[in-house]
């Protein structure tokens, strides 16, 4: 008696999930940050086996191209060519500090983890990574605090110079203009070459010159740096 | 043998008093019907704050309960001034205030670095929905740590939920860190003024510089930073 309930609860649970595995998820993404942009962000559904980054891995060609200049095209490319869904650039460019993307629809299809990355500008090679987050069966609204990870692919100068090709050394951009010049450069000589949790940045209060051309009250932040807020339907 | 005998008379006996006085009361007493009055059933929940931070005591606290689609602040929005106060100054009064809160208790005194206490919020089942914690980081110009809009609904007894929160900047003053612009004892200056010279949203805390990382008009100190989580929350539902 109490068996058979037991499995008839098991079947009820595997019917539900499997009715709701090709799900509509809404996504929202809020940059957390007291004054950073985020470039134009990937938002990607994909099978388990599938990574747009991982840490303690070494970053690949696209996500080294997204991560030093914000360049979502190759990555989304992998994605779709994995049979992914994603949407790209929902924000239809920067996502700039205390800014919210709201109810960016995604119809998952077959697949049941979530990927989001952007570039966090100005750095030289910092981003949101949200990386393969199981996407729940059950219905409801879900929220996750995201992290800034560091590609590891470029020295972390702290110079803007408009240096966004991958391989390329310093920052492409300040978008609000707060950035600084004639920084020396913040040079430590560290050599981590895969995908880790970004110390943050230095900065200085000095914009025309001084180690580097962030500002320490302007550009430095604690994690987490993005809210999203996933809404299975 | 002998001892069973006589416990087994002594029940006997007192269940044929226990009847006696049962029959007395019904042939002497005529009962009334009375209407049933409202069981109202309580719920008490505890919530033990710990300071997780180096050197930054926290105002008293403030505890409330909410409805579930009450939140006291939602970061990328501007804070509320109740939210502004307490930021800036430690003050909860107007966030105890608030026409959303259906019941607040507040902390005794400073939570002191390292520091754990417990608070008790006894609620009508009916009322139970979300709660909401609110203090500052005292050394700061305006950040502040708390619980935003928990629900602890269908929560059952003594089984305990435990999260840690992060420091967010009410984004209401500038985070000048200069002497006299913070009410803790790095400092001893001003709480809150009206003034919003930030970027005037919540976000999360960028951290401490101190005047050791190249923030000369600071008057904070290296063991004044800070990092997430500050806050470790213990929730638990007693009876």
């Amino acid at each position: 008696m109490k068996r058979s309930l037991v499995n008839a609860s098991l079947l009820a649970a595997g019917l539900f999930s499997l009715s709701t595995q090709a799900a509509d998820i809404e996504v929202s993404v809020t940059n957390l940050t007291h004054g950073n942009h985020f470039t134009p962000l990937l938002i990607a559904a994909h099978t388990r086996d599938s990574h747009l980054s991982h840490v303690g891995e070494m970053a690949t060609p696209a996500l080294q191209k997204m991560a030093e200049g914000g360049d979502i095209a190759d990555l989304n490319t992998a994605v779709i060519g994995a049979n992914g869904i994603t949407s790209t650039n929902p924000a239809m460019g920067l996502l700039a500090a205390g800014a919210s993307i709201n109810d960016v629809m995604l119809d998952t299809g077959d697949n049941t983890h979530l990927s989001i990355v952007a570039m966090v500008l100005p750095t030289n090679d910092a981003f949101i990574g949200l990386d393969s987050w199981k996407i729940p069966t059950e219905a409801g609204t879900y929220t996750v605090y995201v992290n800034a990870y560091d590609a590891g692919t470029e020295a972390n100068d702290e110079i803007i110079n408009g240096g966004g090709m991958p391989g390329v050394a310093g920052i492409p951009a300040a978008p609000s203009g707060d950035g600084g010049s004639n920084g020396t450069g913040v040079m430590d000589g560290a050599d981590n070459m895969y995908v880790h949790t970004h110390p943050g940045v230095l900065g200085d209060t000095d914009p025309v010159g001084g180690a580097s051309d962030l500002d320490s009250r302007i550009h430095r932040w604690l994690n987490p740096v993005a809210k999203v807020v996933v809404t299975v339907k | 043998m002998k001892t069973t005998d006589i416990k087994l008379k002594t029940s006997l006996l007192a269940l044929v008093i226990a009847t006696t006085l049962l029959s007395g009361c019904g042939d002497d007493v005529v009962v009334v019907p009375e209407p049933t009055p409202p069981v109202v059933v309580m719920q008490t929940f505890t919530v033990t704050v710990t300071n997780l931070t180096a050197n930054q005591p926290m105002s008293p606290v403030v505890l409330a309960s909410h409805s579930a689609d009450a939140m006291l602040w939602q970061a990328g929005e501007t804070a509320s001034l109740a939210i502004e106060k307490m930021a800036e100054g430690g003050d909860t009064a107007d966030i105890a205030a608030l026409e959303v809160i259906t019941s607040s208790v507040n902390g005794t005194g400073m939570l002191m670095p390292g520091m754990s206490e417990t608070l008790t919020l006894t609620l009508a089942e009916a009322d139970v929905a979300n709660i909401s914690l609110a203090t500052m980081l005292v050394n700061t110009n305006d950040a502040f740590t708390g619980i935003n809009s928990v629900n602890i609904a269908g929560m059952a007894v003594d089984m305990p939920t435990m999260m840690h929160y992060m420091a967010y900047d009410a984004g209401t003053e500038a985070n000048t860190e200069a002497k006299g612009s913070m009410p803790g004892p790095a400092d001893g200056g001003e709480g809150f003024n009206t003034a919003r010279d930030d970027v005037d949203f919540v976000h999360i805390h960028p951290g401490v510089i101190s005047q050791y990382d190249g923030l000369t008009d600071s008057v904070l100190m290296p063991s004044h930073r800070f990092d997430n989580p500050v806050l470790a929350v213990t929730i638990m539902r007693t009876e």
